[in-house]
């Protein structure tokens, strides 16, 4: 039981103003563009809703909002069953564990655009490995430039080397919590290898793995930087992602109600969407 | 060597096939990389490291960058350590509801923030300053460590502190004294995601900046376009960004597959 102690707060004091600072006066800079019209000078024009009205209504929303969920779902159902299966067969002990998980890591800690740079030499029809193996040696027409399916290839497969890694990382800390016990309990019940990971591995995992899908939504649904490097939203518009659109009204067109209302959109979905799976897979644990 | 042992080497050939062609890139002149393909560097050449290390505008992209992570690093940690002890200790009036608003801010798209993030540092004189970065970083870097920390001090048992409290021991001292030493792998964590995200994180880095703090990964953006599209000394930058992580992953080894699994959801 934790005691009843309100002069905790005085503890989270100094969290929740750093954490305001940033959070509370730019959301209402959004907040306060998002309803007005500027035409520069610093005139500023009052607009009600119409922005919003206005995205919502617009086909070029719909558009990248539909690319970034078939992102989103692809890296999902790509990244998770893989970072899992990958936990699963990885050492529980000796010297290699701590060789797999450093290599593992590694992606994860490049900053995002040099993951972009990097995937663009590298699949460079010309002069990089996978373009020039795909093209030459397999024989396969492969260029990034010019093939929307050839660049949305790419950035899956890109997002996926980037952060299979989390999913992993995460399912092999669940997994090496389970007591050997277990394990010995399922062998003399004679239980396959499915059930043993339907009753005792998953469930066990169950913690971790909500995190990994709701840290992987978030930072999925807000990725920017690599695929910005890596297509620039290409070739024409097909990926063109959420953020990738929202950066081009803002900083590109300097149409700036429109964008803040946008971002607002933007943000309430995933705040939305992350409550809704939050909840959802909390709800069975205080049953 | 089992058979299911093959799943982890092909993933970490894949995992490492970019980054080997980053590095072996880095030791090609400019000239073979746009001559044609070549699997191993034919005139192997230092001249892009060598660039890297002379030219100040390049290297102190390097130290400002690791001035404004350590910074935010120190600064996440020390704020995230009582907000933590608080949090797993104590119930107090909305406590649950304050942590799920700090979970959000990692919600929030960086590109929202961009433009007034900078209206917002501007205003306060920070711009292009590196306290500027580290404190903007904290938006994301401060609930993580809040999270991991509390998961941390979650397993530590209350009679620990009951004890030293009878022991007559004031909370300060019991704190730094006692029950840091025993979450020591919980700050260890933390920090490291902190460096991770703080280190990765580009685009409120580069808007937040313009000279005298710009980080390393902006710099490669600039030189990439103006002086053509120089591949060796992209791919030679690049890699150097992959070092300071790679070490810190090195000493953090045994507590980043804990590091998660003890928090709470």
């Amino acid at each position: 039981m934790k005691t009843e102690n309100q002069k905790a707060w005085f503890f989270v004091l100094p969290v929740l103003l750093l954490v305001a600072f940033n959070a509370l006066i730019p959301i209402m800079t959004v907040v306060n563009y998002s309803v007005q019209e500027t035409f520069g000078d610093n005139l500023f024009f009052w607009e009600g809703l119409s922005w919003f009205e206005q995205i919502l209504r617009s086909d070029r929303f719909h558009d990248a909002l539909g690319r970034q969920f078939l992102f989103t779902f692809l890296i999902l159902i790509i990244e998770v069953p893989l970072g899992i299966i990958i936990a699963l067969s990885m050492p529980k002990k000796g010297i290699w564990v701590p060789v797999c998980l450093v290599t593992m890591a590694l992606p994860m800690l490049i900053p995002w655009n040099v993951v972009g740079a990097m995937w663009n030499i590298f699949t460079l029809p010309d002069i990089g490995l996978l373009g020039y193996f795909i093209n030459n040696t397999l024989g396969i027409e492969y260029n990034m430039t010019r093939s929307p399916v050839a660049a949305w290839v790419t950035i899956i497969v890109m997002d996926v080397w980037h952060w299979t890694s989390l999913v992993v990382l995460l399912s092999y800390a669940g997994l090496v919590s389970i007591p050997d016990a277990y394990y010995q309990a399922a062998k003399i019940d004679g239980a396959s290898p499915w059930k043993v990971f339907r009753y005792i591995q998953l469930p066990k995992m169950k913690t971790v793995l909500t995190i990994a899908i709701l840290l992987r939504f978030m930072d999925s649904f807000n990725i920017y930087t690599e695929p910005f490097v890596l297509t620039g939203g290409g070739p024409g518009n097909s990926t063109t992602l959420l953020s990738i659109d929202l950066v081009k009204i803002a900083l590109g067109q300097f149409d700036l109600g429109p964008a803040a209302a946008m971002s607002l959109i933007y943000f309430a979905i995933t705040l939305l969407v992350s409550w809704l799976f939050y909840t959802l897979m909390t709800k069975d644990d205080a049953k | 060597m089992s058979k299911r042992s093959i799943i982890p080497i092909l993933y970490i050939l894949f995992l490492m096939l970019p980054i080997y062609w980053l590095v072996a890139m880095s030791f090609k002149t400019t000239n073979e990389i746009l001559s044609g393909f070549s699997l191993f560097p034919q005139t192997f050449t230092l001249e892009n490291y060598k660039v890297i290390f002379t030219d100040p505008s390049w290297y102190w992209g390097y130290i400002n960058s690791i001035i404004y992570v350590s910074l935010n690093t120190v600064i996440s940690i020390t704020v995230a350590l009582p907000a933590a002890y608080a949090f797993s200790r104590y119930s107090f009036l909305g406590d649950k509801t304050l942590f799920f608003w700090l979970l959000t801010n990692r919600m929030a798209p960086a590109a929202v923030f961009a433009l007034p993030f900078f209206q917002l540092y501007s205003s306060v004189g920070l711009f292009d300053t590196h306290l500027a970065v580290a404190l903007a970083h904290c938006l994301f870097n401060i609930p993580l460590a809040v999270w991991i920390l509390e998961g941390f001090m979650g397993g530590v048992p209350k009679e620990l502190d009951e004890t030293a409290y009878v022991d007559g021991y004031s909370f300060p001292r019991f704190f730094v004294t006692i029950f840091l030493p025993t979450i020591k792998a919980g700050v260890g964590v933390a920090a490291f995601f902190c460096f991770m995200f703080s280190w990765v994180e580009l685009l409120l880095a580069k808007t937040l900046t313009a000279v005298a703090a710009k980080p390393i990964a902006a710099t490669m953006t600039k030189t990439a376009s103006s002086a053509g599209y120089e591949l060796g000394l992209l791919a030679a930058a690049g890699t150097l960004t992959i070092i300071p992580g790679a070490i810190v992953i090195y000493f953090v080894r045994n507590y980043i597959a804990k590091g998660f699994a003890l928090g709470r959801v």
